[in-house]
């Protein structure tokens, strides 16, 4: 089987981990689950680089994202799926 | 898993196993420095321990600074130690805490003397233990004789994915059997604290480990922080590997303990475990050096670093063992990582397999192989300085 463009950590996670240098806006993306080994597909909304995040469903603004089954922080603007989830749209729910 | 499960290392007279066999010039003060550097090259296989405090601290701050110095200078890689400070008093303080592991150890004090008179007298010294150290022999030792401290830096998202949880299975194979390890970070469990409570062993130590970590966010965090930590925690170089929030790193972080070991006691920064093998926690700053150097005058003996974006950080009496799972770091900073474990991320190597492979690297530095950070020469020994001097 060909090597993942992302890693899903946990079952209950709502992003993923990009590992490829190539993962552009519009162009297929192949995700493997750590837990279950299971494949998904998605499309790229933005050009994401390598271990930034993927949003594997769409999270709307305020929502909790989930990585490692845990809560990781607030959206601070809506991110669709497909979409690049980082700084500019991300915050910790801490400092 | 393989079936070697022993190293060979040096038995030092207390009966803790060393790695290396350091004979190191040690300074008590940031005054010693220069005569410290000039009796290491004088004497060739000393090495000199630059660093910049050790006057007029006072408190805790101090009873750190000395816990710290005499950590190092107990700890079993090193063979022997030349304490050099600018007056008597403190660097006896120094001389008579190393002297109680047994090994040899001489201070001498700058003073009513001067540099020059000094580094002779230091020099015949040092050049008396580097002559008796090279002839001590390494000898097989058990895996359990292994004190392995852990802590990663310039973390990205693969570092949670795979290089911090390669270090977990790592822990989880090697702490039944009777290893001593320790993480610390405590900055960097915040996010994760609730979690991090829960592995310890008994309630009483989670109570503990949640004082620890509140105790520096009231007494460090909160009164000196300006708006928030978002450039610190996560550092810039996180968020240019993706991390976005200090949630999001600690979770990672705390991958490096495995799935299922339990923390059986929280440390004091430097603070050598009394409760027999197991895995602990001590509380330091999230910064390489400084953990690493608390950790390492605590008593442990290797270091496992999982990087994402490429720290290289070294120790001079701890070697530091660098792994990582981020392809182009490999790639672009290939001399710096001891364990390539980015087949991880292609699908290509399991976790298990990559635990295997740090336990065999591990196994092996132990038993004398340099690591990528000795070869290069990083020898960073920074002293956590807990508030200004008098």
């Amino acid at each position: 089987m060909s090597a993942p463009d992302f890693l899903v950590h946990g079952k209950e996670d709502t992003v993923g981990v990009v590992v490829v240098e190539d993962a552009a806006k519009g162009k297929t993306l192949t995700g493997l689950s750590m837990e279950d080994g299971g494949r998904i597909s998605i499309a790229a909304r933005d050009d994401i680089p390598l271990g930034h995040k993927i949003a594997l469903v769409d999270i709307a603004d305020g929502d909790t994202l989930i990585k490692y089954g845990h809560d990781i922080g607030k959206a601070v603007a809506a991110i669709p799926q497909g979409g690049h989830a980082h700084v500019q749209n991300v915050k910790t729910k801490r400092w | 898993m393989g079936a070697n499960k022993s190293f060979l290392g040096y038995r030092r007279e207390n009966g803790r196993v060393g790695v290396r066999n350091h004979v190191i010039i040690l300074p008590l003060d940031d005054l010693s420095n220069a005569a410290c550097e000039a009796v290491a090259n004088n004497i060739k296989g000393t090495m000199a321990i630059p660093h910049p405090y050790g006057r007029l601290q006072f408190g805790a701050d101090l009873d750190l600074h000395f816990s710290t110095l005499i950590g190092a200078g107990s700890n079993p890689n090193v063979a022997a130690v030349v304490v050099i400070g600018i007056e008597p008093k403190w660097t006896n303080r120094v001389v008579e805490g190393i002297a109680k592991t047994g090994k040899p150890v001489e201070g001498f004090a700058i003073e009513q003397h001067g540099d020059l008179s000094t580094i002779q007298r230091a020099s015949w010294a040092a050049k008396k233990f580097v002559q008796a150290a090279s002839e001590l022999q390494r000898e097989p030792c058990d895996i359990s004789e292994l004190w392995v401290s852990v802590k990663c830096g310039e973390s990205d998202t693969t570092s949670g994915l795979a290089s911090n949880p390669t270090v977990g299975n790592f822990i989880d194979k090697v702490d039944p059997l009777g290893v001593t390890t320790c993480f610390g970070e405590t900055s960097e469990i915040t996010g994760a604290e609730a979690v991090c409570r829960t592995r310890a062993v008994s309630p009483e130590i989670g109570d503990k480990f949640m004082a620890t970590w509140q105790a520096y966010m009231d007494e460090v965090i909160e009164p000196h922080k300006t708006s928030d930590l978002s450039e610190s925690q996560p550092t810039a170089g996180n968020i240019e590997g993706g991390l976005t929030t200090i949630e999001e790193k600690a979770f990672g972080n705390l991958e490096k303990i495995g799935k299922h070991t339990k923390y059986i006691d929280v440390l004091a920064p430097a603070e050598a475990p009394a409760r027999g093998p197991g895995l602990y926690f001590m509380d330091t700053s999230s910064a390489a050096a400084e953990c690493v150097t608390l950790q390492m005058a605590a008593g442990f003996t290797v270091h496992l670093f999982p990087t994402g974006q490429g720290n290289v950080i070294g120790n001079p009496i701890e070697p530091v063992i660098k792994l990582s799972a981020n392809p182009r770091t490999c790639r672009t900073m290939s001399e710096h990582i001891d364990l390539d474990c980015s087949g991880i991320l292609r699908g290509e190597m399991t976790l298990d397999d990559a635990g295997d492979a740090l336990l065999d690297i591990t196994l092996r530095t132990a038993s004398g192989r340099l690591t990528a950070a000795e070869s290069l020469g990083h020898r960073e020994f920074v002293l956590t300085k807990l508030y200004r001097s008098a």
